[in-house]
């Protein structure tokens, strides 16, 4: 990107520095705009600017905290106060024992938790024999291998379960915590994606190194390339970590049953028995939030690097 | 086991053939095969090229036959119809109905790429707060989607947020937002925005961020104004991620799922193209239509990313 991106830019600068002051040839409406703006530019534009942040912030932060002071509700006060009222006592935590208990949160964060380490761990694996295979061997079908991974990067995932589910249920896989465990570790190309970017960067001299004093290539894969993918995995941990704790599809069309649900899906399920309850509701999805605001705090920087490199793909 | 056995067979014969027929494209680590013999790396690929072809060609292979059959997903039989399922996929008038409603997606992608674009200018220039800022608005995209969606039932319920906020400014009658067939899309078009803003905005943010400062600072000694930096080094030097994303709306908007599934189950006439899909898989039971549609959609899907390779190359950095 940045190459040809930026020499564009030069070009443009050169255009630019040249006439700049020729005042009043305004580039299009909002130019005409800004440069009628501009003696009281200075602290007005400033003003607008984080007017319009605070806006921002406002809008995608309002529809949060009405759910959670009303997770803080009992039935009585949630029937008669407005969303927009805080709650009598903030330390009522009665809807979330509600949630937690009758809910059946408990069991969802537990499967959740499950598929979480198996299918990171199969999906770590997976991904880097896959990244090491196609980056360090030179063999026939190579480019027909990287071709089938990238084409299958395109295919809508929610479409194919129409085939998909034939294949799970012929595999005996329905209604265990193994068909959500191996659909994340089979369907995942953004983390083989991630990883080869990374082995690329380990030069080659250190395979051979290691080769020259005898090491396989399944000792090369284990004891070479394995640790110095470190990062990498760390970042496929946390954006794949973060896509099977949100995901909802899979786990509701594969593990139906009450005792296989994970936490999309036990929330999901709070629709109906707490239909009335919104107070409940309210703490079940607080409680789904917490973990990953909880996440974020911690891990920003990693989580912004791993989602820039895992969508422009 | 047989595979090993056949290929320890097959192994000093192609051994002794190799020199011959590689020498031609041999590269630096052609010497490499010491102890690695032809079959090293598909013992690697062996479980994920196993697992790709399992849960993604198998089944995209099935779903093309079964499209073409009248399949109920029980029967042992499955009845070859021929182009029927698609001419019904064609004709139906809820079909219309679909691609209306993915209509108020696009829009709403449109609105969602302007206002990220928006935002992420303003906060690359000098401002207070800003990972504050950035933090905030890129978080909705983290949440659970199950939990969005309740967050936004009870946002748009009768006396929920909204309209609580609406009485603020006098407005004493509001609609029925997720009820008004008329409302729905809007009200769910904009949840999406709600929820998918974030990751533009930091993708965009990136974009500017990775510009060199230099061209600021040039621009500055111009007495460039802040349009002019952004007529002129920023909007260039983000066109890549705007096309990109852009021209990803739209299939994005034709494969809308979670957000109507989770908040109105497709009611009110809110079911999207997806939805009526797997409506029709697994609740109607008519797998051979369902496959028919969901193939119509890889067809647009594979199209949409083939126009945006044609428009948008590649920056080299791609896997081959």
């Amino acid at each position: 990107m940045s190459t040809n991106t930026v020499s564009v830019t030069h070009e443009n600068v050169a255009i630019l520095s040249t006439p700049i002051n020729r005042g009043d040839q305004p580039h299009g409406v909002l130019g005409k705009l800004s440069r009628a703006l501009s003696p009281m530019k200075g602290p007005l534009a400033t003003t607008l600017k984080y007017a319009s942040l605070v806006a921002a912030c406002l809008a995608a932060v309002l529809p949060l905290v009405t759910i959670f002071m009303a997770s803080f509700k009992t039935t009585q006060e949630y029937r008669e106060t407005g969303p927009l009222d805080g709650p009598e006592n903030w330390f009522n935590f009665d809807n979330f024992v509600t949630a937690f208990m009758q809910g059946g949160m408990v069991r969802g964060f537990m499967n959740t938790g499950i598929i979480l380490v198996c299918a990171l761990t199969g999906t770590i694996i997976i991904g880097t024999m896959t990244a090491y295979a196609i980056d360090r061997f030179e063999f026939r079908g190579r480019k027909l291998v990287v071709g089938a991974f990238l084409l299958a990067t395109l295919v809508p995932g929610v479409t194919t379960q129409v085939a998909t589910f034939q294949v799970v249920s012929g595999l005996g896989l329905f209604n265990t915590l193994w068909a959500g465990i191996v659909l994340f570790m089979g369907t995942d190309i953004i983390s083989i994606y991630i990883f080869l970017q990374f082995i690329r960067a380990i030069p080659r001299s250190l395979d051979e190194a290691a080769m020259l004093d005898g090491a396989n290539r399944l000792t090369i894969y284990a004891r070479v390339i394995f640790p110095l993918l470190r990062p990498a995995i760390a970042t496929v941990i946390i954006i794949k970590g973060i896509a099977i704790y949100n995901e909802f599809y899979l786990p509701y069309l594969y593990m139906p049953k009450r005792s296989l649900g994970v936490i999309s899906t036990s929330l999901f399920r709070f629709e109906g028995p707490f239909g009335a309850q919104w107070e409940v509701i309210c703490a079940g999805t607080v409680l789904v939030i917490v973990p990953t605001l909880v996440a974020f705090l911690f891990l920003q920087r990693h989580i912004y690097n791993g989602l820039v490199s895992g969508a422009t793909k | 086991m047989t595979t090993t056995t056949v290929s320890d067979e097959a192994a000093p014969r192609e051994r002794a053939a190799r020199p011959r027929r590689k020498r031609g494209r041999d590269s630096g680590d052609g010497r490499i095969g010491q102890g690695g013999w032809r079959l090293t790396p598909w013992l690697f690929l062996l479980v994920p090229v196993g697992m790709l072809v399992l849960f993604t060609y198998y089944p995209l292979a099935n779903m093309v036959w079964y499209s073409f059959t009248s399949w109920d997903g029980l029967d042992p039989v499955k009845e070859p119809v021929g182009l029927q399922n698609y001419i019904e996929v064609f004709t139906r008038p809820e079909m219309f109905q679909v691609l209306l409603v993915s209509l108020y997606y696009l829009v709403g992608a449109i609105v969602q790429l302007i206002l990220a674009l928006y935002l992420a200018t303003v906060l690359s220039f000098n401002t207070r707060f800003r990972n504050f800022f950035k933090g905030v608005i890129f978080f909705p995209y983290l949440i659970n989607g199950v939990a969005i969606g309740l967050v936004f039932l009870y946002f748009f319920r009768p006396g929920g947020t909204l309209d609580a906020i609406t009485a603020m400014f006098g407005l004493t009658e509001p609609p029925l937002w997720l009820g008004d067939p008329d409302i729905v899309n809007i009200s769910l078009a904009a949840t999406s925005v709600w929820r998918y803003m974030g990751l533009n905005f930091v993708l965009f943010l990136g974009a500017i961020q990775s510009i060199p400062a230099e061209l600021y600072e040039a621009a500055d000694l111009d007495g460039a104004s802040s349009w002019d930096k952004f007529r002129f080094i920023i909007a260039p030097g983000i066109s890549r991620i705007t096309g990109l994303t852009a021209i990803l709306a739209i299939s994005g908007a034709l494969s809308v799922f979670e957000m109507p599934f989770v908040m109105t189950g497709g009611a009110n006439g809110s079911a999207t193209f997806v939805i009526q899909t797997i409506e029709t898989a697994f609740t109607y039971r008519k797998v051979g239509l369902a496959s028919a549609m969901a193939v119509v959609l890889l067809v647009i899907v594979l199209l949409v990313s083939w126009i945006q390779r044609r428009l948008i190359p590649d920056d080299g950095g791609e896997l081959v």
